[in-house]
């Protein structure tokens, strides 16, 4: 290579700039490019006149167009509710036995319902309504209701919620039978419940506490410990457990009990989002 | 002059190219192919086919509302893409092998940019006039006739763009009401849009840009260069029967050296001698007239050089910007033929044949380039993507279900203590009536079935469809599956009008913790 850049057929000059040696071509920018970049400025202008543009401090100006993402949005939502208005009021006043698969409204509600729940419910009985058994929120997939499991009695569920100020709540109580039996009458207790469960038990402990189940406990959950849903007692013979049916949550039951709270949605949510979750609930795969 | 730091020129500006007319039998096939693929391309939207009611009578729609595409008795929901990635694997696949074989014929005859940059200058030549008027009218300074040949000119032109954007719309949606929406201005500013850029990339494409979108902006010339080989067929010029070239005194001149030479090589004894056509030209008797040594056929007429839309010489050779469009054959032959020389001074012909026939040798029939291992190897693999799609679409199931297991939770407890699993099924109906479809389960394990926890296992699924149910698999308590990690299950679906059927697999999650 020669010390110094030969001349070419196009030479531009250099723009006289000299850095260490390095100089530079004056080379001027494309003409369309310039214009474009002139072109960009003068729609950069009338675009911040015409759209909202320039922050305030606690706004930003509004733009002669009034464009606004906001108001369209809501535009938009109250257009959905427009077109979904007659199918809501269809199902306010619905009559849930009655809304089978397959009907229009049944999709709409249970759609519905499946937002609803994401969105109030499934912080406690989780995305996929299993619930949560060591904080004792109910699985609502199975087939085991404390309050019942038709579509009128989850929607009942739903409305008033459970062991709240809401006049017409779910409402039980267990004593806590730590203040009432010994440490060893609780355990004989416990090997019943866990003897009537199919569970391994030690059978002399367990009719040492059959008479103490009998006296004590069969007033709600029945002779049989079936539970009973009218006053919200737990079936204590099937497989699934609230809280647990292992020893130590049992004790842990019977000795302190327990007072789950699920709030009434009656304030919150309207007829037609009370009716959409409950059927959504009952279609989950336990309903009655 | 130049230097290190000359960069070469990579692009230059356009040069307006003034194509005179030439009729021949290359001329009347791009005319003929011209006709028939802008046929195919404004007429298909228009055919019928009956799809029954609430469906599009057309029988080429690509519905992208719906994701279906109909292509005359063959419907394609969106799952079945692979039918489309296949045809555009034959498509790439067959540019492969006609260009190996026959070089850019495609570029040549059917590439949309040379059909209508062609119905362009047939539009320009019908209002402007030929070559010489063109040339004229370019140079001319503006006048009023000049002004309204010019605007005739556009608005022709405009109009064919405006045709050709509007034919595009309707390949999406059923024709005849858009075009009736369009009338009325009641279509979709989507449909408004998209004529409108095509009216625009047509007009200055066809119109103003055309060889210059073939040199600058398409990337296929580029590509051909790995596609094609010395037996490839291309438009070439030969050059040991044109050179040297001349015309007037300068013939005149060289034929008296020639005819000297040619007794001096009579003398020296055999010579070179005369060449044929490649490709034979029916209805033509051969002129066997020996060529010698001497002043060569090439007369310099420029012919080639006029009719030449992509504006180049053939005669320097092989080029980037050659579309072997033959329209220079058609020319040169046509001279030939009035100065009683055989054609094929310009021909299609391989890179091969180059050598050998300015080695004394008999051209080589077209065939043997042809055929050869590389368009075999092709052709066997276009045939095989081919066959694969026809009998993909012979063995399309009647019947389609796609089962997802959910897996939040993936298991519940039942108060029996037996574990259920759910599974998320999708049964398809692609016929045009609803269809009762019943399920079933297999399995070697202890497994039962059931849709939202009823006994019927049979599902109705509306015309056209694709319906979603929640079943439920149940293992009874204390099963082997309802303790095992996982069970192998299969799921049926069987069409209780024709009994086809189709079987998914999937797992049954068992409670182990």
């Amino acid at each position: 290579m020669s010390d110094k850049p030969e001349e070419t057929k196009d030479d531009v000059g250099t723009t006289g700039h000299s850095w260490d040696g390095i100089e530079e071509y004056n080379n001027p920018l494309p003409r369309w490019w310039l214009w474009t970049f002139y072109a960009t400025i003068v729609w950069g202008v009338i675009y911040t006149i015409a759209f909202p543009a320039w922050p305030l401090i606690s706004s930003a100006t509004p733009g002669l167009l009034g464009f606004s993402t906001r108001a369209d949005v809501a535009a938009d939502i109250a257009a959905a509710a427009e077109a979904n208005s007659e199918l809501e009021t269809t199902l306010a006043a619905a009559d849930l036995t009655t809304v089978e698969p397959g009907d229009p409204l049944h999709s709409f509600a249970t759609n519905k319902g499946a937002a609803i729940f994401r969105t109030y419910c499934s912080q406690c009985h989780g995305s996929g309504a299993a619930g949560v058994q060591a904080a004792g929120y109910p699985n609502l997939l199975d087939d085991a209701w404390l309050w019942g499991g038709t579509v009128d009695d989850i929607a009942w569920t739903v409305r008033h919620g459970i062991r709240n100020d809401d006049p017409d709540t779910r409402w039980s109580e267990m004593p806590a039978y730590g203040m009432i039996f010994s440490e060893d009458e609780i355990d004989a207790v416990v090997q019943y419940v866990l003897s009537i469960s199919n569970q391994q038990h030690s059978a002399p402990l367990a009719a040492e506490g059959e008479p103490l189940f009998l006296d004590n406990c069969a007033a709600c959950h029945g002779d049989a410990g079936e539970g009973d849903i009218y006053v919200g007692a737990p079936n204590l013979t099937d497989a699934i457990w609230l809280y647990g049916g292992d020893v130590e949550t049992l004790t842990e039951t019977v000795t302190n009990s327990r007072f789950g709270v699920m709030p009434p949605w009656e304030p919150r949510l309207s007829d037609a989002e009370i009716n959409a979750v409950s059927l959504y609930v009952h279609g989950l795969g336990g309903g009655e | 002059m130049s230097s290190t730091n000359d960069a070469p020129v990579l692009y230059a500006p356009r040069e307006p190219i003034f194509p005179r007319r030439v009729s021949g039998r290359f001329r009347t096939l791009k005319w003929w192919i011209m006709g028939i693929t802008l046929g195919i391309y404004y007429l298909t939207p228009w055919l019928r086919w009956d799809r029954g009611p609430e469906m599009p009578d057309q029988a080429v729609l690509v519905d992208l509302a719906d994701r279906r595409f109909f292509f005359f008795w063959i419907e394609i929901w969106p799952h079945e893409f692979y039918f489309v990635a296949g045809l555009l694997i034959m498509s790439g696949l067959g540019l492969f092998l006609f260009t190996a074989a026959l070089g850019r014929v495609w570029c040549g005859y059917t590439c949309p940019q040379t059909v209508w940059t062609d119905l362009y200058i047939l539009v320009e030549r019908w209002i402007e006039g030929d070559r010489n008027a063109r040339v004229k009218l370019w140079n001319a300074p503006w006048s009023v006739r000049k002004a309204r040949l010019r605007i005739t000119k556009w608005i022709v032109w405009l109009l064919i763009g405006l045709l050709t954007g509007g034919a595009w719309v309707f390949y999406f949606t059923d024709a005849p009401t858009l075009a009736a929406d369009l009338w009325r201005f009641e279509a979709h500013p989507v449909a408004y849009t998209t004529i409108g850029i095509l009216t625009a990339t047509t007009f200055i494409f066809g119109g103003f840009m055309r060889e210059q979108v073939c040199i600058y902006m398409c990337p296929w010339p580029r590509i051909q260069g790995a596609m094609m080989d010395e037996d490839t067929i291309t438009v070439a010029y030969r050059e040991w029967r044109g050179e040297p070239r001349g015309k007037g005194n300068v013939r005149r001149r060289s034929m008296e050296e020639a005819m000297k030479a040619e007794a001096a090589a009579q003398a020296a004894g055999p010579g070179q001698q005369a060449r044929y056509p490649v490709i034979p030209m029916p209805g033509q008797e051969r002129t066997r007239e020996p060529v010698t040594t001497g002043p060569g056929d090439c007369i310099d007429c420029m012919a080639c050089v006029n009719v030449c839309p992509m504006g180049i010489d053939i005669r320097e050779g092989q080029q980037l910007a050659c579309i072997t469009c033959a329209l220079c054959i058609d020319a040169c032959d046509d001279v030939m033929e009035k100065i009683g020389k055989p054609r094929g001074l310009i021909d299609y012909m391989a890179l091969k044949d180059e050598a050998a026939e300015r080695a004394g040798a008999e051209p080589t029939p077209v065939w043997k380039h042809v055929l050869r291992f590389r368009t075999i190897l092709y052709t066997a693999l276009w045939s095989l993507v081919g066959v694969g799609l026809v009998f993909a679409l012979f063995i399309r199931p009647e019947v389609e279900m796609t089962v997802a297991p959910i897996r939040n939770p993936t298991f519940v407890i039942m108060s029996d203590g037996a574990i259920r699993n759910a599974y998320d099924v999708r049964l398809l109906n692609k016929q045009h009536e609803a269809r009762t479809f019943e399920l079933s389960l297999e399995s070697a394990a202890d497994l039962s079935l059931s849709i939202d926890n009823g006994s019927n296992l049979t599902v109705e699924v509306p015309a056209d469809e694709i319906l979603e149910r929640r079943v439920y698999v149940t293992a009874p308590a204390g099963s082997e599956a309802a303790s095992a990690d996982r069970t192998e299950l299969r799921l049926w679906v069987e069409d209780t009008g024709n009994a086809n059927r189709a079987g998914v697999d999937t797992i049954f999650n068992g409670a182990t913790q």
